[in-house]
């Protein structure tokens, strides 16, 4: 079983989480969307939220950002509990949400500017995370003149730019096609080698799961709980080309379709 | 392929003046003149300023009622858009003076306003107003919702939101919204000069028809769809170099 | 909105409205603006009266001819047009002139030419209402699924039978949409021919009351008018809620 681990990465001590979520349930109406739900993000690493639609998975992903409340329970960031959107987390959103009337460079910087930092020293971030995410000469490019996979570059370039600590990703590549979006998750292994930060990452494609994440918590829906979280272990070294033939992958990939299989509709 | 579209319209132009022209030499009724007998007049009417004074006269209650309209009108809009309670209670009356026959109000703004240029500015703002209204509420209350969540998680204030999002992300259907105010406008315009009292070129019209000037009739009519449909196309190109982006959709396909 | 934790329905401000027109009224703050519950007793005494019955004969069949014809020519004109791509070049720049054109400046010319009867009311109504018309049809038409066509062929189904079990219904959505614009703008088109064509109908009966002053009255036409504006225009958009349940998934 992958969870039983000798890695030293994986003895993470229970206090080094850098997000928690405790007990935390959502009530829409009759719809009961969270229930008591509790989990852990180790600090510093990749967490997947998988499961198949109905399982609260975004929901839960927009109560830790902060942008939808908690009917009861807490979510803790280092700790202190959340109540709102903070310097702390930042998002990556599903469609993108890019400004279709600034250039890219602007709304890569609009993390800062609505910060208030000043209008040169902004933009010197912002150009170093386009460069960072491969658009570099694209700064004074419009969202229309870009392709999906380069929108969503600048809607990751904005998030990194703010510098928070939790990088929150609502199925960020699920509105690209199916070349971008291999490319991207290649990249993601990259980035949160680079990065020394706690990513959340919301899909419902359960290869993508076991590709990038150093830990993946699976949702039920009906009620929304946690049913198991998998920690794959053996190759997440291995180097972006040869983890999709890996046997350890291939196995985890089977038996999380197993269990989910019967909650497709 | 210019080409053809462009020799298509002119074709089509050709065939209506054509059919005019003869229309008028058949004629069809001694109160149709030929297409060339109206251009004549409008030829004479245009060199020897006639019409300059007459657009001077008519344009003025145009203008003044298009601005309070869009500055009024965008400013109600947008807090009916922000506010359901304002929204409860003022989006009934616009929907209401979208759909009615504002014309019938025009004995009565004639009795309060008398027949001055402030009746006139009144029927263009009636006319103008609620579809501005409807418009810039609707424009700000279907910001996507996506991008005011972005700049919520990004930490923006309200005002940030209102001014960096809901407003650029509203101005394209708001703009619209202008175009058709103005558009309502015009009618609102030409309406106040035939009923109220003839001014500008709604006296060319009524009096021309008096003395069965029939040519100078037509050609100050010609006149002005003619100048209402080049400034609203204006307007339409504008729009679209303002807003090319914003054409396509909001950047979520 | 929501007050005191029920949701209030969408057009209920007009009771507060109504309720401040009937303050309004009371404190006799303008001589314009007569008590609301005077209006609704004077509308309640004017209906049933043989002017105001006549005036709202001569006006429905004005409104309702200029309708008719504007239906009748404009949709199959439209779907002409956006069927054939030569007739759309031709004809789409002259609709788009007349949508957007101050179609009151052509009253004089119709009346010129066609005097000053009711026929020129209709003709004006049926001008305002059926450029939109015409120019919804095109876009239903330019919008059905080619998949749609291409079922329809490859089934083997005739023109006709294409068109009334096919494209008719999948258009049909963009059409009401029109005839609902367009039956607003006819209601425009009634009053505005028949306060500068030929006083009658409802037009006559505002001249009559605002020169005579009788403002109760006045306002009472007024509401009826746009109360069966309002009504038409509701009716419409039920029956285009009730094709478009299909409408979003056209696509």
């Amino acid at each position: 079983m992958s969870q039983i681990k000798p890695d030293a990465r994986q003895a993470i001590p229970a206090t080094d989480s850098a997000v928690s979520v405790r007990n935390v349930s959502k009530v829409y109406g009759d719809v009961q969307a969270l229930k008591d739900l509790t989990l852990d993000f180790p600090r510093g690493e990749l967490t997947s939220l998988l499961g198949p639609s109905g399982c609260g998975k975004t929901t839960l992903l927009k109560i830790i950002a902060g942008l939808l409340p908690a009917t009861s329970g807490e979510v803790l960031i280092n700790g202190r509990a959340v109540t709102g959107p903070g310097p702390d987390r930042s998002f990556v959103f599903q469609d993108f949400a890019l400004m279709p009337w600034a250039t890219v460079l602007r709304n890569v910087a609009f993390g800062l500017e609505l910060r208030g930092v000043a209008k040169s020293e902004r933009e010197a971030v912002a150009e170093k995370y386009i460069a960072a995410v491969g658009l570099a000469g694209f700064e004074q490019k419009y969202p229309h003149q870009l392709s999906g996979g380069m929108r969503q570059r600048v809607g990751l370039a904005r998030a990194l730019s703010v510098k928070a600590e939790v990088l929150l990703l609502d199925e960020p590549f699920s509105a690209v096609d199916e070349q971008t979006r291999r490319k991207f998750q290649e990249d993601m292994l990259e980035l949160v080698q680079n990065e020394k930060k706690t990513f959340i990452f919301v899909t419902h494609s359960i290869e993508e799961a076991v590709y990038v994440s150093d830990q993946i918590a699976i949702l039920l829906p009906r009620p929304s709980r946690v049913s198991e979280i998998i920690r794959p272990a053996s190759f997440r070294d291995k180097g972006v080309a040869n983890i999709r033939r890996d046997p350890e992958y291939l196995d985890i990939v089977d038996r999380i379709w197993a269990s989910l299989r019967n909650y497709v509709e | 392929m210019i080409n053809r579209s462009l020799m298509l319209k002119l074709l089509s132009g050709l065939i209506v003046f054509g059919a005019w022209e003869i229309a008028g030499r058949v004629p069809i009724s001694y109160a149709f003149p030929t297409f060339l007998e109206s251009m004549a007049a409008l030829a004479r009417m245009t060199f020897d300023g006639t019409i300059f004074v007459a657009y001077g006269e008519t344009l003025r209650p145009l203008v003044v009622g298009v601005a309070i309209s869009a500055v009024f009108g965008i400013g109600i809009g947008l807090w009916i858009g922000l506010s359901k309670q304002f929204e409860w209670l003022f989006s009934p009356i616009f929907i209401v003076m979208q759909a009615a026959p504002l014309a019938a109000l025009i004995p009565i703004l004639v009795m309060i306003y008398g027949i001055g240029l402030t009746s006139k500015v009144f029927v263009v703002c009636i006319m103008a107003m609620p579809v501005i209204v409807l418009n810039t509420a609707s424009a700000v209350r279907n910001t996507p919702v996506s991008l005011k969540e972005m700049a919520t998680s990004f930490l923006a204030a309200d005002r940030d939101v209102l001014l960096k999002i809901i407003l650029p992300a509203a101005s394209p259907v708001i703009f619209s919204g202008l175009r058709l105010g103005v558009s309502a406008g015009f009618i609102g315009a030409i309406l106040s000069e035939l009923k109220i009292t003839p001014t500008g070129v709604g006296d060319i019209i009524t009096y021309s028809r008096s003395i069965a000037d029939y040519p100078s009739m037509y050609a100050a009519i010609f006149s002005i769809i003619l100048l209402a449909v080049l400034f609203l196309n204006l307007l339409e190109k504008l729009e679209n170099i303002l807003f090319e982006g914003n054409n396509r959709g909001y950047v979520s396909d | 909105m929501i007050l005191f934790g029920y949701k209030l329905p969408a057009l209920s401000s007009l009771i507060l409205w109504a309720l401040l027109w009937e303050v309004v009224g009371r404190l006799e703050l303008t001589f314009f603006v007569p008590p609301f519950s005077e209006v609704v007793t004077t509308l309640i005494a004017l209906i049933p009266t043989p002017a105001f019955l006549s005036a709202l004969g001569i006006t429905a069949a004005a409104f309702g001819a200029g309708v008719f014809f504007a239906i009748v020519i404009g949709i199959p004109v439209g779907i002409l047009m956006g069927k054939s791509r030569v007739l759309d070049e031709l004809l789409l720049p002259w609709v788009n002139i007349f949508l957007s054109a101050p179609l009151t400046a052509l009253v004089p010319v119709l009346m010129v030419l066609f005097g000053f009867g009711t026929r020129t009311v209709i003709i004006t109504t049926t001008l305002f209402a059926i450029w939109i018309i015409i120019l919804n049809a095109r876009a239903g038409v330019k919008q059905i699924n080619r998949s749609l066509v291409e079922m329809a062929r490859s089934f083997g189904a005739s023109p006709l039978d294409a068109f009334f079990k096919v494209y008719f219904w999948a258009a049909l959505p963009e059409i009401l949409g029109g005839v609902r614009i367009g039956v607003i703008r006819a209601v425009k088109g009634v009053i505005i021919g028949q306060l500068l064509i030929s006083i009658v109908g409802f037009g006559a009966l505002f001249e009559l009351y605002s020169s005579k002053f009788l403002m109760a009255e006045f306002w009472a036409v007024l509401i009826v008018l746009f109360g069966l504006a309002f009504a038409l225009s509701e009716f419409l958009a039920y029956l285009e809620r009730k094709v478009s349940y299909y409408a979003s998934s056209r696509g």
